[in-house]
């Protein structure tokens, strides 16, 4: 070997070994000790409580909870574009939940995604906002969770490529796109916007769903609640680019949040279900601080949104089935929407138990098919134990041509964008998927429970 | 004019294609055993199996149902013959008022064809969409197990054509 030759092996050697360290000090995470599960006693009951609203206002029951499974058990399949990820087990469970972890490791776990064993969590756990969740947010999180009911439930194996089954991985990613304190309060404007602002970008992680992800699976900083995917769902655009007929506002995206549906758009239903499920056991002004941060994000309509909205309501409050060049253009969508859709969404009767009239629907005017292809063939469920909105679905008495033709229709009638392409596509992949989705889903568990609200549309009928 | 298949025999129905199929089976056909509860698909009373499948006939028209199989409780027995769901839900007195319980066999009905031996989970998940305002949801729980021991004997399957899909 040459002295050059040496040099150079040397310098490699060096580099390589640089790169390993560097790579172990960015990967490597020490395990925190475990503790004797403390005994729920322990913990102050008015931190519990508080703990209980926490989790509701972050929707931790929907993912670690699975169809038919004890709460916060774990084990709901999660499909990435990457492979399939599985909760975990967040009761106290000694042996397979969080039963050994001290509150440290809890925080650690929320603040940047590591488990008590120093091992990185997926981000399918959306640490990419649970970092901006405050000390005693967390503490009182951690007191809700220690006095849940312990559940045996060992973790499933995650279904994932190598080298992403490699955990160290992650690190990587966490490199690239995890950012602590990404919120910040803003002196300038109200308490009550940044109450909204510290959830909306923290625990109540929304833009997880409608925050459109990248090829490595990280939120789109530049393209901040421009709507995403969940489920085979479209989660819609929120913010400038939403395509809600009517365009929100902070009274009616309280009255959604809170209630699970609203007059003007219609009823939460796909994985919003479960989320307005739980806002609506929370503390009632961190639902309006929410909707008020929200509104902001969706900004003001220009006049010409406005005018059109103030149309679509006009037509909603006096329908006429006639629109004789979209029925000519399409005789058998038109004749299913007449004979099937029209008796519940074309008469007048007050949401939540009449339809909203799909003039008013987002899911028509959305860039595809998805969602109004699952909501025919799987209907809105019942909420058990609660009155609630209800739909029958039709996926055992339309084919997929037939549904395809409604879609097809609908969208031409009710929506002033151009047609759909795929909508049969959409329609086979919503059969497909929507079964599997029902099957593993939790599904709502707690309707709107504000009886002011939920009587109107009853005194409403004649 | 169209054809209907009801109970293994063709109807010809003069309607509109935009008629309940519930308005058809009652009205036409004289087929009395699927109920008009609320008429906007939300309580079950009018469920019958359209090719195996629990279908609510007051919000299906006709329309849907060109070339398929309509199966309706009179298909399924008779009063000479119940059928092993009909046995069932005698012999644990399912019914009280009865108005649900014709939506309630055809929908149990379809899971059994489908599941022949359902836990008390998969009952409770699938008989959701069907209500019944008396109280009886224990008895028909019951009377689904039950239906689904007899439908293990070979003298006790359906007369008509319904279990045969």
């Amino acid at each position: 070997m040459t002295a050059r030759s040496r040099m150079i092996a040397s310098v490699v050697a060096v580099v390589l070994i640089a790169g390993a360290a560097a790579a172990f000090a960015i990967a490597w995470r020490p395990v925190i000790a475990a503790i004797d599960p403390p005994a729920p006693a322990s913990f102050d009951p008015a931190l519990v409580k508080h703990g209980r609203e926490l989790a509701a206002l972050g929707n931790c029951n929907d993912c670690h909870t699975v169809r038919g499974g004890a709460s916060f058990g774990g084990g709901l399949p999660v499909p990435t574009p990457f492979g399939i990820i599985y909760s975990s087990n967040i009761t106290p469970d000694p042996e397979t939940g969080i039963g050994r972890w001290p509150e440290t490791a809890f925080r650690r776990a929320m603040r940047s995604g590591v488990n008590r064993d120093g091992q990185h969590l997926y981000p399918t756990f959306p640490y990419d906002h649970f970092t901006n969740v405050s000390d005693e947010d967390d503490a009182a999180l951690y007191a809700f969770l220690m006095t849940r009911p312990a559940v045996h439930a060992p973790a499933r194996e995650n279904q994932l490529p190598f080298p992403l089954d490699q955990r160290v991985t992650i690190a990587g990613w966490k490199l690239l796109f995890l950012r602590r304190g990404s919120y910040q309060p803003d002196g300038t404007r109200s308490a009550e916007w940044n109450r909204g602002a510290y959830l909306v970008e923290g625990l109540a992680h929304c833009g997880a769903c409608h925050t459109p992800r990248n090829g490595l699976g990280a939120e789109r900083s530049n393209a901040a609640f421009a709507g995403g995917d969940v489920d085979n769902w479209q989660a819609y655009a929120i913010n400038t680019q939403s395509r809600a007929p009517i365009p929100w506002t902070a009274d009616a995206l309280f009255s959604y949040l809170r209630q699970g549906w609203q007059a003007d758009h219609g009823t939460a239903r796909g994985p919003m279900a479960e989320v307005v499920s739980n806002l609506s056991s929370v503390n009632e002004s961190d639902v309006r601080a929410i909707a008020t941060y929200m509104a902001g994000v969706f900004g003001a309509p220009s006049p010409d949104r406005i005018q059109r909205g103030e149309a679509a309501l006009a037509q909603a409050k006096s329908p006429t089935l006639e629109a004789p060049a979209v029925v000519a253009a399409n005789a058998t969508g038109a004749a299913i929407y007449a004979a099937t859709c029209a008796t519940c969404h074309e008469t007048g009767r007050a949401l939540p138990y009449g339809g909203v009239h799909l003039g008013l629907s987002t899911a028509l005017s959305s860039p595809d098919a998805r969602n109004a292809a699952n909501i025919v063939l799987s209907g809105v469920r019942a909420v058990a134990g609660e009155r609630s909105p209800i739909m029958p679905g039709f996926a055992d008495s339309m084919n997929d041509g037939q549904v395809t033709a409604l879609l097809q229709f609908l969208r031409a009638r009710f929506s002033n964008q151009p047609p759909w392409t795929g909508v049969e596509n959409s329609v086979a992949e919503a059969r497909h998927t929507q079964t599997v989705f029902l099957q593993t889903s939790p599904g709502p568990h707690n309707a709107p429970a504000d009886a002011t609200q939920r009587d109107k549309p009853l005194k409403a009928l004649p | 004019m169209m054809t209907l298949k009801v109970n293994g025999r063709d109807h010809q129905i003069d309607a509109d294609p935009d008629t309940p199929l519930l308005y058809v089976l009652r009205d036409e056909i004289k087929l009395n055993a699927a109920k008009f509860g609320c008429g906007l698909g939300q309580c079950g009373s009018c469920t019958v199996i359209v090719d195996g499948k629990a279908v609510l006939s007051c919000v299906t028209p006709l329309l849907l149902l060109e070339g398929k199989q309509i199966t309706t409780l009179e298909g399924l027995g008779t009063i000479e013959a119940p059928a092993p769901i009909q046995r069932a839900f005698m012999e644990e007195q399912a019914a009280q008022c009865g108005y649900c319980i014709a939506g309630m066999m055809m929908r149990a009905q379809a899971l059994l064809q489908r599941n022949p031996k359902p836990t008390d989970a998969q009952i409770r998940a699938e008989m959701e969409p069907n209500l019944c305002r008396c109280g009886t949801h224990m008895r028909i729980l019951r009377a689904v197990h039950r239906a689904s021991r007899l439908m293990d004997t070979a003298d006790a399957s359906p007369a008509g054509h319904g279990s045969a899909q």
